[in-house]
């Protein structure tokens, strides 16, 4: 059914359809729309058979989480931010003990200094923590993906994270096709684990595992994300199916076929990126954009598939490895080592910067005639930055610089080139 | 003849040869059908307090529920000596997560069992969670407090041998002043752990104003049998605090475990009572009172109290600690149960 709703509102809905049985709670922002909907679907009996759990910290969420998941109840969280770091350790616990929770991640910036915008810092600084991270590019792929997460995730017994840009999409009003509770269940079978806690069979979960066979744990866990890279796809095809729709899968292309230049973006920015390569293209220029949805599982094979043909790709990502540059950019490397590409990292729209299409535009521009660095900080204020560091240079003192820097802005206004 | 009252503590303790019961009054330790829920072959030090209180407080808990029990361990002591991969003592459903989540994960099954029961796929499953005392006074309070205030159905049993004994014996915020700990030397002018420090969680756990908190030690098994019992036929958030002496970490003889878990008691030292909705209910009486220098001087992590010049002001200021317990608590007031 097609309706106009906030996009927590779409998720949480999408949520309920999937049948959870326990909910844990803790607010964050950009994320609490998405809870405080679930919250009142369970209070008001719209939500039946399942537990909203307000507990007292993400670190606790998680744990709740773990609890529920390995006594056999479908379990979801969400969380952003800060949230997410200080859940980190029942994080990977939870992927270690193979538990299929799914969580939102309500893509946010992580402080200091504070900052409640979007960007992808968050998520990514979970990339090796064993969870699929799936990556929604609009209010609708966010709503598919939790259907699809949690039956990927119980397929494969892995925790799965959809990440979702935090204000941008979780705060937007869009147009949903809000699939029928029929649908969701014609797709999505219960809830049946091989293993739980249960006073019939008593089994121990979380023993203490030596040299002898850690290696072996630890392995089985990347081969389990190797075989999302096969189930991802399907899943998408076996949604299509159901749902008539597309969504999901590895990756997304768009006008790369005949490409000298693609760009490679996740999430909401793949929109205004779109935008921008329409109108380039009807300028003339071969340009053209990867999107990634799986980030973990990471495609090696796809991504260098859609670059086989072009000279030149730009990562354009929200998030920066501090001390090399990109963290997306460098999966990519990965993925086209020894084709010969040149490639292009861009960091862009950190903590809320507004990423234009007039930026892209220049950016683009330059990157097709190679003039671009190799690292590009998009809409960098130069001024504020030397003036900070010449201020550093003259007087050495420990300490943050945030303060100072906005000193010298003085008023803030939003900075939209 | 005069009837003449059987006296149930001639050895000093609440022994009781089970022949002199009725069945249903025998221990559940006694029981050849007791479920052995910890059972033997784990890999605990000799004279654990730790293990000894749980596999009493678990066995009671497991004949309390109808055997319908899972439960949820913080990292420490009880696990790695219970679950040495590919190993495990427990004949029970049992999880280890983290060392700090082991009262969220308890509240995460229970929450679970919940909706299970509700859609009818499951009976009526208990959980406990249980910890040693920086599992549960330290890096796991947060969560204790949470589940606490939320009043979710768990008996969280906290292991109480008053520091972190498994990572080397450091301090907990349960390690009682004066004791010698890795971090807390019996060096510099005030030595070992300071005073004015720590807490007493079965306190906090009252402010909560839970259903059911009490404390006990394995010098008094049956006491702690009737409390775990008595936990298990209520609803809500309960709490649990065992002390359970360390031969390793207290620098006590192996066969003194008990003894000292029963000094601890008559010394006033640890105050074994119970309460009901953040009331104190009933208190266990102090038998033989005793200075608490019987207590402190068999143990090494005072040692330094007892040299060449014995710290008579460090001793007496533990002494005002116990006699407060004694007054706080009523200890030597007939005993109410």
């Amino acid at each position: 059914m097609l309706k106009q709703c906030e996009g927590s509102h779409a998720v949480a809905e999408a949520v309920a359809l999937c049948r959870p049985e326990v909910i844990c709670a803790y607010p964050i922002s950009p994320q609490t729309h998405i809870v405080e909907g679930l919250g009142e679907m369970v209070k008001s009996g719209d939500l039946t058979d399942c537990e909203f759990i307000n507990v007292e910290s993400e670190f606790a969420a998680m744990s709740v989480a773990i609890g529920s998941s390995a006594t056999g109840a479908r379990t979801y969280t969400a969380t952003a931010s800060q949230g997410l770091l200080f859940m980190v350790e029942a994080v990977y616990n939870a992927s270690g003990l193979g538990l299929p929770i799914v969580m939102t991640v309500a893509n946010r910036a992580i402080g200091a200094p504070i900052n409640i915008w979007n960007d992808h810092s968050d998520s990514l600084s979970q990339r090796d923590c064993g969870w699929i991270q799936l990556f929604a590019e609009s209010n609708q792929e966010a709503l598919d993906l939790h259907i699809q997460a949690f039956k990927l995730a119980e397929e494969l017994s892995l925790p799965v994270m959809v990440c979702m840009d935090g204000f941008i999409l979780t705060h937007a009003y869009e147009r949903v096709d809000m699939p029928t509770q029929a649908q969701v269940d014609a797709f999505l079978p219960p809830y049946e684990p091989r293993q739980v806690l249960d006073p019939a069979d008593p089994v121990s979960i979380g023993a203490m595992v030596g040299p002898e066979a850690f290696m072996e744990v630890r392995y089985l866990a990347h081969a389990k994300q190797m075989q999302a890279l096969e189930r991802i796809p399907q899943l998408a095809e076996e949604f299509k199916q159901v749902f008539g729709r597309e969504c999901g899968g590895l990756v997304r292309t768009y006008c790369t076929e005949d490409a000298e230049t693609i760009v490679i973006a996740m999430g909401s920015v793949l929109g205004t990126i779109k935008d921008t390569v329409d109108e380039m293209r009807a300028a003339g220029h071969k340009i053209g954009v990867l999107g990634i949805t799986s980030f973990r599982p990471f495609p090696l094979l796809a991504v260098a598939a859609a670059l086989k043909n072009c000279k030149r790709f730009v990562v354009l990502e929200k998030s920066l490895a501090v001390g090399i540059g990109g963290i997306v950019a460098t999966n990519v490397r990965m993925a086209v080592t020894g084709m010969g590409l040149k490639g292009y990292t861009v960091v862009a729209g950190l903590g809320g910067r507004a990423i234009t299409v007039k930026a892209l535009t220049g950016l683009f521009d330059k990157a097709g005639r190679d003039e671009l660095e190799l690292l590009t900080f998009l809409d960098l204020d130069w001024n504020a930055v030397n003036k900070q560091l010449e201020r550093e240079k003259q007087t050495r003192r420990s300490g943050p610089a945030a303060e100072a820097m906005l000193r010298d802005l003085g008023t803030v206004a939003s900075k939209i080139a | 003849m005069p009837l003449q009252p059987v006296k149930f503590y001639q050895t000093g303790t609440f022994t009781v040869g089970n022949r002199l019961l009725a069945p249903e009054d025998r221990s559940v330790q006694a029981n050849m059908q007791r479920t052995n829920s910890l059972n033997s072959g784990h890999r605990a030090c000799q004279g654990c307090g730790e293990a000894l209180g749980a596999r009493y407080a678990i066995d009671a808990a497991m004949n309390a529920s109808n055997r319908q029990l899972i439960a949820a361990n913080a990292t420490g002591c009880l696990e790695v000596f219970s679950t040495p991969y590919p190993e495990t003592s427990w004949q029970i459903p049992w999880i280890h997560s983290l060392f700090g989540n082991a009262a969220a994960v308890a509240t995460g099954i229970a929450a679970a069992i919940k909706v299970k029961r509700q859609k009818g796929q499951s009976g009526d499953v208990r959980v406990v969670a249980q910890g040693g005392d920086g599992g549960t006074t330290d890096i796991g309070f947060g969560c204790l407090s949470g589940m606490f205030e939320r009043n979710d159905d768990v008996l969280y049993i906290c292991y109480d041998n008053g520091g972190y004994m498994n990572t080397g014996v450091q301090r907990s915020s349960a390690t009682p002043p004066a004791a010698r700990t890795a971090t807390t030397m019996p060096l510099g002018p005030e030595p070992g752990n300071p005073f004015g420090q720590g807490k007493f969680v079965p306190a906090i756990a009252m402010a909560h104003e839970i259903p059911y908190v009490a404390t006990a030690t394995v010098a008094d098994l049956r006491d702690l049998e009737h409390k775990v019992t008595k936990a298990m036929g209520l609803r809500g958030a309960r709490y649990i605090h065992i002390l359970v002496p360390c031969p390793l970490g207290w620098g006590t003889a192996s066969h003194d475990t008990i003894r000292m878990a029963r000094l601890a008691k008559e010394t006033g030292i640890f105050p074994v009572f119970s309460a009901e909705y953040g009331e104190i209910k009933s208190a266990l009486a102090i038998r033989r009172p005793l200075p608490v220098e019987e207590y402190l001087r068999p143990q090494k992590r005072y040692a330094h109290l007892f040299g060449k010049s014995p710290a008579v002001a460090t001793i007496a200021r533990i002494q005002a600690q116990a006699d407060k317990n004694i007054r706080k608590y009523g200890l030597l007031e007939k005993e109410v149960r």
